[in-house]
C-alpha cells in the first residue's frame, strides 16, 4: 500500500473576480494564469530567479498600498488581485511606452518580429501613440560568439540571458555593463559564448529581437513557421523540441518545456544539428534488383509481395542478421524484430557515434548524453548490441559476411565495404540514402525520417516520449514501421498496422517492458518503462 | 583652523568639535570625553541599549527618517553560525548634502563610538563602513582613527575588557548615488553591482552577505551613541514631540554663510535662512528652497513659515529627508535647475527597472529641449504623466526621487517653464 500522499494546504484567491484554490505559496502570476489571465511580463522565466526589474507584471492587489509585481511574493489566502483595473493598466501602459522611448522600431528586418512580446504586449495593452519626440539612444550591433548576434538597441534589459548564463549554465560570460539608460549586455571575453554548448538557450529566453540566432538570422519569419512537437535526436537525452518548418524545410528546433527531460532548455549541438533532415538525395521509390543486377522501382505492393515471398522461402537459411540505426523508432525498431524472428531469428547490431558528456549545471539531469543518436536504449530493448567504433563507424565484418537473411534498418553503411552482404541470401535495405554499400540489396525500401513520421523514442531516462509528422515525406517513403509492419502480415498471420499506436500496441511482444504502457499514456511529455525490478513485482 | 560659520542659534551635540583639529586624534578625542558613551553602552545589557534609543525616539538621519530603535528592534534572536552585521552607510551622495562627510573628517572616533554601540545593540561582531568613492579625505580620516582605536583596544577581540569583540571594515565605494540606497549599498559591499534588492525580504532579515543586518546613516550612529550615554530624557528636550533631538542641515546656494549648522528639529526654517545662513548675498528675494535634498519636492519663498522637523515638512508636501537645504534666488532659471537634477538622476539610475531606466533618461531629453526654449506646453503634460509613472513603481525610490522635483517645479513654477517656450518661440526655435 502506497502511503497516502497529503493533500497539499491551499489557499483562496481572487484573479479578476474569478475566486480559485491553489497551493499555498503560488505565485501570483502563476495563480493568475491559472485564472486564465496571462500577466505581461519579461524579466520573469519560470526556469530562473525573479528580480522583479522589468515592472510589466504590476497588478493591483487589494489592501495594497502599492501595485505589486506578480512575479515576485505567493498568493496569501483571501487575496483579491485586479489584473485589469484602471492603475494597473495605466502603470503597464506607462512601462510599454518607457520601452519604446528607445526600442527601434524596425520589425520588419528583425527576425523577433512575430513571436516578440514587445509586440504583443504593446498590441495588447500600449498606448496608440508614443509621445517621445526625442532622438532614440543607438548602440549597434555584437557577436557574442557561438551563435548569438546581440542586437543592443532591441534590447529591454530584462537580463533573463545574464541570469541564464549565471544561474543556469553557470558560465558567468554575459553581464550588465554601465548603469541606467546607458545599460547593455556585453561578454567578458573575446571569445564571448563560444565554448558553451548551451549559449543559444539565451536566443530562446530573449523577449524581443536582442538575441537572434545566425543560424537562423533572415532566413524565415515566425508567422511562416509551422511548429510540431517533437524529440530531438541528437543524443539519447530526447530534449523535447519543437521542430519549426516552412514549405516542408526544418528551418530550427526549438526547446520545448518537460520538467523531467530537459526543463525548457536544449543544447547548442543538439539545436544546430538539423540540415540532415533536410537532405534531398533520399530513395524515393522501393527498388527490386532484377537478375541483371539492375534495381528498378517497383509499386509497393508488387515489393512486398515478391519480398513476403522471398522472406517465406528464406526460413531456416542460416538465420537473420540485422543492422538498425538507433535513430529509428522504438515501432521501426520492434517490426524489424518481429520479422527476424519471423525468418529464424538471429543477432542484430547498432552503430552509434558518441562523443563527450557535457552536463548543464543548473539542471544536471539534462546532459548532451555521450551517445549521439536518440533511440540508443530502444535499440537495446528489442535485443540489438553496439558494434563500430564511437565514431559510428566499423563493427559491420561479420554482419556483412552473412549469407542467410540480412536487414539493415536505417544504417547508412557508408563506410560499409563495397561487398557487404554481396554473400546474403536475401539482403533487405530499408532506409534514407542509397550508399554504395546498400546497393547490394536485393530490396531497396523508401523508409521516412523520424521528422515525416509518427513514432516514439526511448530515451537515456528509458522515458518512451512522442513525436510527430512535421514535414512531408519525399516520394513513396513511408515509415519503417508500417514497411516492416505490411511486410510482417505478408509472411505470418500478424495483422497489419494501421497507426503508431498500432504498432506500438505489438511492442510488447517482443519487449515485455512495452507491454506496461499504454499508448494513450504517453501523452505530450512522454512515460517511463517500467524497470526490471518492477515487472518481476507485476509477475508476482 | 575655526569652523567656516557658526551660529548663536546653534545647538552643538555631534557638531561640536567641528574645526578642532584635537578632535581628529585618538588622545584629543579622549581628551574630550571620547569613549566614554561607549564604555556605557557596553556596561549596559543589549536590550537596554536598544530600548534606550528606542525610547528617545531617534530618527534615522539618512532621509527616510525610520526610528533607529524600531529598525535595531527588528533583528532576529541571533543563531549560532549566523553572524549579524552593522552596515554604516556613509556613501553620502544626495545633492547638496554633506553632514557625514564633516562628521568623518572632525570627529572620526565618534563614528567608531557610534558603530561599536551599534553593533554591541544588534549582537554584531562586524561592523563595515561603507564611504562614498569620492570621500577620499574623510576615509583617510576614518582609516587613521581606526588603526588608532584598534591599538588602544577599543576594536577587536574583547574591547576595553568587557568581553566583547567588534571589529571594523572600512570599505570604499566606487562613487554610484544608487549604493547610497541601502540594499544597493549592501549589493555593492559584496562585490556585486549596486543595484537595489527587491524587499521583501529586509536587511535585518537578509542583508549583508544574506545575514540579518542593520543599515544605519552616520549621524544616526553618532546621535545614538550620545543618546547610550546621556539617557533618552536628555535627547528629548530638544526637537518636537514626534522629531526629537537636534540635526545637521547643510546648506548651499544662494545664502551668504553656506555650511553645516545643528539645530533642534523644529526650527523655524525661514528664521533659519534668514538668520542663521544669513539671507541671500545678492540681496534678491529667495525663489525657491529645496529643504531636504534634490529628491524632494520644492518649496517657495512663500511656503518657508514651517518647522524644519519631519511633520511639518510633509504637511507643507515635502520632506526632511537628509536635511540638505538647497536656496536660490530670484535670479535663478529653475528649469535648468530641475533639468540638472533630473540629469543626475538619469545617469545615476542602475538601470533595473524599466521606469526609471527609460523614464529618467527621457525627462532629461525633454528638459533639455525646454531649456533651449524648444518646448510646447505638452511637454509640461508629458513630464507630468511620466512623473506619475515613474512613481512607485519601481525597487527602490530612486525614480520616486527624480520624479519629484519635476513635478513640484511644474506646480510652482510653470510659468518660468512657459517663459522659456515663449523666448524660444520668440527666436524662431519653439514649436509652440
Amino acid at each position: 500500500m502506497a502511503e497516502p500522499t497529503p493533500t497539499p494546504e491551499t489557499v483562496s484567491v481572487t484573479v479578476d473576480g474569478m475566486t480559485l484554490d491553489v497551493p499555498k505559496g503560488t505565485r501570483l502570476l502563476d495563480a493568475c494564469a491559472q485564472a486564465g489571465v496571462d500577466v505581461p511580463h519579461y524579466c520573469y522565466h519560470p526556469g530562473m530567479s525573479a528580480p522583479a526589474q522589468c515592472r510589466m507584471c504590476l497588478v493591483e492587489v487589494e489592501k495594497s498600498p502599492k501595485l505589486i509585481p506578480a512575479c515576485v511574493g505567493s498568493v496569501t489566502d483571501g487575496m483579491v488581485v485586479h489584473t485589469q483595473s484602471e492603475n494597473a493598466l495605466k502603470a503597464r501602459e506607462g512601462v510599454l511606452e518607457f520601452y519604446l522611448v528607445n526600442h527601434p522600431l524596425d520589425c520588419p528586418v528583425c527576425d523577433q518580429s512575430g513571436e516578440c512580446k514587445l509586440q504583443d504586449y504593446v498590441s495588447a495593452e500600449g498606448p496608440a501613440m508614443g509621445r517621445s519626440r526625442e532622438p532614440k539612444r543607438v548602440l549597434g550591433r555584437d557577436d557574442f560568439g557561438g551563435d548569438v548576434l546581440f542586437y543592443a538597441d532591441r534590447c529591454v534589459m530584462c537580463t533573463r540571458c545574464v541570469r541564464f548564463m549565471r544561474e543556469v549554465a553557470q558560465d558567468e560570460r554575459l553581464t550588465v555593463v554601465q548603469r541606467g539608460s546607458r545599460a547593455v549586455i556585453d561578454t567578458f571575453y573575446d571569445e564571448g559564448l563560444t565554448g558553451n554548448i548551451w549559449a543559444d538557450n539565451i536566443v530562446d529566453i530573449c523577449p524581443v529581437g536582442a538575441l537572434v540566432s545566425k543560424d537562423f538570422l533572415h532566413k524565415a519569419r515566425a508567422w511562416d513557421l509551422d511548429r510540431v512537437p517533437s524529440v530531438c535526436p541528437n543524443c539519447s537525452m530526447g530534449c523535447n523540441i519543437r521542430l519549426e518548418t516552412r514549405d516542408d524545410q526544418v528551418m530550427r528546433l526549438k526547446p520545448r518545456p518537460n520538467p523531467e527531460v530537459n526543463a525548457h532548455w536544449m543544447c547548442d549541438f543538439g539545436r544546430l544539428n538539423y540540415n540532415w533532415m533536410n537532405r534531398v538525395d533520399r530513395i524515393e521509390a522501393p527498388l527490386v534488383r532484377d537478375a541483371s543486377g539492375r534495381h528498378v522501382p517497383m509499386s509497393w505492393a508488387d515489393t512486398l509481395t515478391r519480398l513476403a515471398e522471398a522472406l517465406r522461402g528464406a526460413g531456416g537459411g542460416g538465420g537473420a542478421r540485422a543492422v538498425v540505426s538507433p535513430f529509428e523508432s522504438n515501432e521501426g525498431m520492434g517490426a524489424l524484430r518481429r520479422v527476424m524472428e519471423a525468418v529464424g531469428g538471429g543477432d542484430g547490431v547498432f552503430r552509434c557515434e558518441q562523443g563527450e558528456e557535457v552536463v548543464l549545471p543548473g539542471f544536471p539531469d539534462l546532459a548532451l548524453r555521450r551517445d549521439r543518436a536518440a533511440n540508443v536504449v530502444g535499440a537495446e530493448l528489442f535485443g540489438f548490441g553496439r558494434t563500430g567504433r564511437p565514431d559510428g563507424k566499423g563493427g559491420l565484418e561479420s554482419v556483412g559476411a552473412h549469407t542467410g537473411v540480412l536487414l539493415v534498418l536505417g544504417d547508412e553503411l557508408g563506410d560499409a565495404p563495397a561487398d557487404f552482404g554481396a554473400n546474403a541470401s536475401l539482403f533487405v535495405y530499408v532506409g534514407q540514402h542509397l550508399a554504395p554499400a546498400a546497393r547490394n540489396a536485393h530490396f531497396v525500401l523508401p523508409a521516412t525520417t523520424f521528422a515525416e513520421m509518427e513514432g516514439t523514442f526511448t530515451n537515456i531516462q528509458r522515458r518512451v516520449q512522442r513525436f510527430w509528422p512535421a514535414v512531408r515525406a519525399p516520394g513513396m517513403a513511408r515509415p519503417a514501421w508500417q514497411i516492416l509492419g505490411v511486410l510482417l502480415a505478408g509472411i505470418s498471420e500478424a495483422g497489419a498496422p494501421g497507426t503508431a499506436a498500432d504498432a506500438f500496441g505489438t511492442l510488447g511482444a517482443v519487449c515485455p517492458e512495452f507491454g506496461q504502457l499504454a499508448w494513450a499514456d504517453l501523452g505530450a511529455n512522454g512515460a517511463v518503462l517500467p524497470g526490471v525490478r518492477e515487472l518481476q513485482e507485476m509477475g508476482d | 583652523m575655526a569652523y567656516p560659520y557658526r551660529h548663536p542659534a546653534e545647538t552643538l551635540v555631534i557638531s561640536e568639535h567641528f574645526g578642532n583639529p584635537e578632535a581628529r586624534t585618538l588622545k584629543g578625542w579622549e581628551a574630550l570625553g571620547g569613549y566614554k558613551p561607549m564604555r556605557t553602552a557596553l556596561g549596559l545589557d543589549r536590550a537596554e541599549v536598544v530600548n534606550i534609543v528606542k525610547a528617545s525616539g531617534l530618527r534615522g538621519r539618512g532621509g527616510a527618517g525610520f526610528p533607529t530603535g524600531m529598525k535595531w528592534s527588528f533583528m532576529p534572536k541571533k543563531e549560532a553560525g549566523k553572524p549579524h552585521f552593522l552596515v554604516c552607510n556613509a556613501d553620502e551622495s544626495e545633492p547638496g548634502t554633506f553632514k557625514d562627510r564633516e562628521l568623518m573628517r572632525w570627529t572620526p572616533h565618534a563614528l567608531i563610538e557610534g558603530c561599536v554601540v551599534g553593533a554591541y545593540a544588534i549582537n554584531a561582531e562586524h561592523a563595515y563602513i561603507y564611504v562614498r568613492g569620492e570621500f577620499f579625505e574623510p576615509a583617510q580620516v576614518m582609516a587613521r582613527a581606526i588603526e588608532e582605536a584598534y591599538a588602544a583596544g577599543y576594536l577587536g577581540k574583547n574591547i576595553m575588557g568587557s568581553g566583547v569583540d567588534i571589529d571594523i571594515t572600512l570599505h570604499i565605494g566606487a562613487g554610484a548615488y544608487i549604493c547610497g540606497e541601502e540594499t544597493g549599498l549592501l549589493n555593492s559591499l559584496e562585490g556585486r553591482r549596486g543595484e537595489p534588492r527587491v524587499k521583501p525580504p529586509y536587511p535585518a532579515i537578509a542583508g549583508a552577505f544574506r545575514y540579518p543586518t542593520a543599515v544605519n546613516n552616520v549621524e544616526s550612529l553618532i546621535a545614538a551613541a550620545h543618546i547610550v550615554h546621556h539617557g533618552a530624557d536628555w535627547y528629548k528636550q530638544w526637537g518636537t514631540e514626534k522629531s526629537v533631538g537636534t540635526k545637521l542641515f547643510c546648506v548651499s546656494g544662494h545664502v551668504k554663510r553656506p555650511g553645516n549648522y545643528e539645530v533642534p528639529l523644529g526650527f523655524n526654517f525661514r528664521e533659519f535662512i534668514y538668520e542663521v545662513c544669513g539671507g541671500t548675498p545678492s540681496g534678491k528675494p529667495i525663489k525657491a528652497v529645496i529643504p531636504g535634498g534634490s529628491s524632494v519636492p520644492i518649496l517657495t519663498a512663500d511656503e518657508l513659515d514651517i518647522g524644519m522637523d519631519y511633520e511639518s515638512m510633509a504637511a507643507a508636501g515635502t520632506m526632511l529627508g537628509c536635511g540638505s537645504v538647497i536656496v536660490m534666488d530670484s535670479g535663478t532659471n529653475v528649469v535648468k535647475q530641475v533639468r540638472r537634477m533630473v540629469d543626475f538622476y538619469a545617469h545615476e539610475s542602475c538601470g533595473q527597472c524599466t521606469p526609471c531606466r527609460e523614464g529618467t533618461a527621457w525627462a532629461s531629453k525633454i528638459l533639455k529641449r525646454v531649456e533651449r526654449g524648444r518646448g510646447t506646453p505638452d511637454d509640461l503634460d508629458t513630464l507630468l504623466d511620466i512623473s506619475d509613472k515613474m512613481s512607485g513603481k519601481t525597487i527602490c525610490v530612486l525614480s520616486d526621487a527624480a520624479a519629484a522635483p519635476i513635478v513640484s517645479s511644474i506646480q510652482k513654477f510653470r510659468d518660468d517653464y512657459l517663459a522659456l517656450m515663449d523666448a524660444g518661440q520668440l527666436a524662431g526655435a519653439g514649436g509652440r
